[in-house]
């Protein structure tokens, strides 16, 4: 997927470049590296009584981290290896965030509607405000595809999903 | 021939038409898994995966396998007829095949495409019923410090023949440890990493990490572009195929190059990838019509599509033999004995003969039955393909968050879904390579458990890595690949630099 990065060069504005983000995840990492370590020194990085303690092994993965890290927020910033692609343009970030967006709301619609409803919500709902298409088609194939699902998982396989809140088909025993 | 006997009795035991059955259906989804974009092998086993537990190990890993060789086969449908590669190991075959396709020639390179996975595949298994007792046999003997050894090598050869800034492979590597850390230590009992919070006490699962990070990632990425699909239409007619299999004899070489090349990078964790490029730029090297190779030669679709399959296959030999999955979806598949109460190493050969023979011939059969639905079907996958995405995204979404929930019930593990679905998108744009993370997310306790086993017989002497001359090879071998980035760099400063021009185009695994 790396070479269809630079698709459009005269595209819309770019937003971030691939060294600043490469640095910040360097940071992220570096203080996720900082925390294992501090974590496993406390439950005891050293050599107990009946061998190496809990903390000895994530002592050293956390310091791997620590290290890679700043090898890599090196390598992002040095002048010879900086890479001044883009990482992402405005138009880019847009399109991204039309699909995270909606399925963080979605994954929260699960928890109070249950799976079955809030994906055939999300489906319609994602067919017809991105999609364009005309709200009967979307709803139909929301529907027919969570009937599939509800085929496959409740009734072949045997496989309970979460249902949430509602529960329309208490009735027939699923 | 004690394997021959084993493998017939493997084949009676797959050959009841519920597993003959149960095939079709896996290499059908698998098929479907491998032309969506967002579902690749290892995610889609890992969404499917719940979907086995009420049925036998051996049914189960008849249909998830052959859901896997599906996988193999559907990336080269996208990739000839759409020029956008399914699945990264068949970015190569994008280069020959969309000109071929674009000629008009489009059934001829399916068919091409088809064969040599079959045949890579092919190769790959008959290694694998000869070779995988032996090593398990000879891993009977094998210590804890012999496995830590072994553990590392897998994870040093990342570095050594990885792409890429060797920092970010070791992150990628010890977050998947870090990972794999959090929750109930499986030796002293205390919990780590948790910070108080009982829902971490589960831990991460990795298969939660696989759907969120190669599922979610993928749809971001690929939603970025503002996919819209145009392809070219393709019809195989059984002339065509008796054309084209009239021709591939002639390639022979190719296809015994791309196999051995694929073997050896399917049992060492190089994956499918990097040996779908490799064999592709050695076919290059050595045909006669090598300086056409771009521009829509069948040999230069036979090359990778070969090294692929058969890479994608021998990655099964070190899960089986070793209990140390060589890629990704191996991993997945090892999560899934896991499950179903078979523990995967050396003993599996010895106690669950039945599964293991039925798993092999299962091999056979599904890539035989692979060939023949591939074969078949084209157009309708094709079809597919014409869905447009605005339709398909939700969709692929909502699988996701059924298969995230699925693997344990957990309402919590379709948010974590969603963050390595972000982390997935964002290492996948910076180069950080995803498969070191989940096959350490995956050995992270084992690989620890052997380490600590080998430190307490040595009261915390690291030479106890060197006390013998196996041991020592070993992890001899693994601390040269860890280094390997290193040494070859002043290597290249001592020769003239090799140019290395699939480079640019290759994606990091």
């Amino acid at each position: 997927m790396t070479d269809k990065k630079s698709s459009d060069p005269a595209g819309s504005p770019v937003l971030v470049k691939n060294c600043s983000v490469d640095t910040v995840v360097a940071a992220i990492m570096f203080v996720i590296g900082a925390v294992v370590v501090f974590e496993a020194r406390n439950l005891g990085a050293g050599w107990t009584s009946d061998g190496p303690g809990a903390g000895y092994f994530p002592f050293y993965i956390g310091l791997i981290i620590c290290i890679s890290a700043l090898g890599v927020a090196w390598q992002a910033r040095s002048p010879k290896t900086r890479d001044e692609d883009a990482f992402v343009d405005r138009e880019q970030f847009g399109r991204v965030l039309s699909v995270l967006l909606p399925a963080t709301v979605y994954v929260l619609a699960i928890w109070i509607l249950g799976i079955y409803v809030a994906s055939a919500l999300y489906i319609a709902l994602f067919m017809i405000v991105l999609g364009k298409y005309p709200p009967l088609k979307s709803v139909v194939v929301a529907v027919v595809v969570n009937a599939v699902f509800f085929m496959m998982f409740e009734v072949w396989f045997k496989v309970p999903l979460y249902k949430g809140m509602l529960e329309p088909l208490r009735l027939l025993g699923y | 021939m004690e394997e021959l006997n084993a493998l017939m009795q493997g084949f009676a035991v797959v050959l009841t038409p519920l597993n003959i059955g149960l095939m079709f259906v896996g290499i059908i989804l698998g098929v479907l898994i491998g032309v969506l974009p967002g579902l690749g092998g290892a995610n889609g086993v890992a969404i499917l995966l719940p979907l086995t537990f009420s049925m036998s190990p051996t049914s189960a890993i008849v249909m998830l396998s052959c859901i896997y060789w599906g996988a193999l086969f559907g990336g080269a449908i996208t990739s000839i007829l759409f020029n956008i590669p399914g699945e990264p190991w068949s970015v190569a075959t994008t280069f020959d095949g969309y000109p071929l396709a674009q000629k008009g020639k489009a059934g001829q390179a399916l068919t091409a495409a088809f064969t040599s996975s079959f045949v890579g595949a092919f190769v790959a298994v008959l290694m694998i019923t000869f070779l995988a007792p032996l090593v398990a046999k000879f891993a009977l003997k094998f210590g804890a410090p012999e496995f830590f050894a072994v553990y590392l090598l897998t994870f040093c050869s990342f570095v050594g023949m990885g792409k890429g800034s060797p920092f970010k492979i070791l992150i990628a590597m010890a977050f998947g440890f870090a990972l794999a850390a959090v929750g109930m230590d499986t030796v002293t009992g205390q919990l780590r990493l948790t910070f108080g919070q009982s829902e971490l006490m589960r831990g991460f699962d990795f298969l939660i990490a696989v759907i969120g990070l190669f599922g979610i990632g993928e749809i971001l990425l690929s939603m970025e572009e503002g996919l819209e699909f145009s392809g070219k239409s393709a019809r195989i007619n059984p002339k065509v195929v008796w054309e084209t299999w009239k021709e591939l004899p002639r390639y022979w070489a190719t296809s015994v190059r791309s196999s051995l090349v694929g073997i050896w990078m399917g049992i060492t964790p190089g994956g499918a990838t990097p040996a779908s490029f490799m064999s592709y730029g050695l076919a290059k090297k050595f045909s006669k019509t090598g300086s056409k190779f771009g521009t829509g030669e069948v040999e230069g679709v036979i090359a990778p599509e070969t090294a692929a399959h058969a890479a994608g296959t021998s990655a099964l030999l070190p899960m089986l033999a070793l209990g140390i999955p060589g890629s990704p979806t191996a991993a997945v598949l090892l999560g899934g004995l896991l499950i179903w109460g078979l523990q995967p190493g050396p003993l599996l050969f010895v106690e669950q003969k039945d599964f293991v023979w039925g798993l092999i011939a299962s091999m056979y059969l599904g890539n035989l039955v692979g060939l023949i639905v591939v074969l078949t079907t084209v157009p309708l996958f094709a079809s597919i393909l014409r869905i447009p995405f605005s339709i398909i995204a939700p969709v692929i979404i909502v699988i996701c968050a059924i298969g995230a929930y699925t693997v344990h019930g957990a309402m919590l593990d379709i948010w974590f879904m969603l963050g390595f679905g972000v982390i997935g998108y964002v290492f996948k744009k910076l180069d950080y390579p995803l498969a070191p993370l989940v096959l350490a997310l995956v050995l992270g306790d084992k690989a620890e458990d052997s380490f600590r086993q080998a430190m307490l017989v040595s009261q915390g002497d690291l030479g106890i890595m060197w006390s013998n001359p196996l041991v020592g090879s070993i992890t001899t071998l693994a601390l040269l690949m860890l280094c390997w980035p290193l040494i070859s760099r002043l290597l290249a400063t001592m020769r003239a630099p090799k140019v290395d021009e699939l480079a640019a185009q290759r994606p990091v695994d």
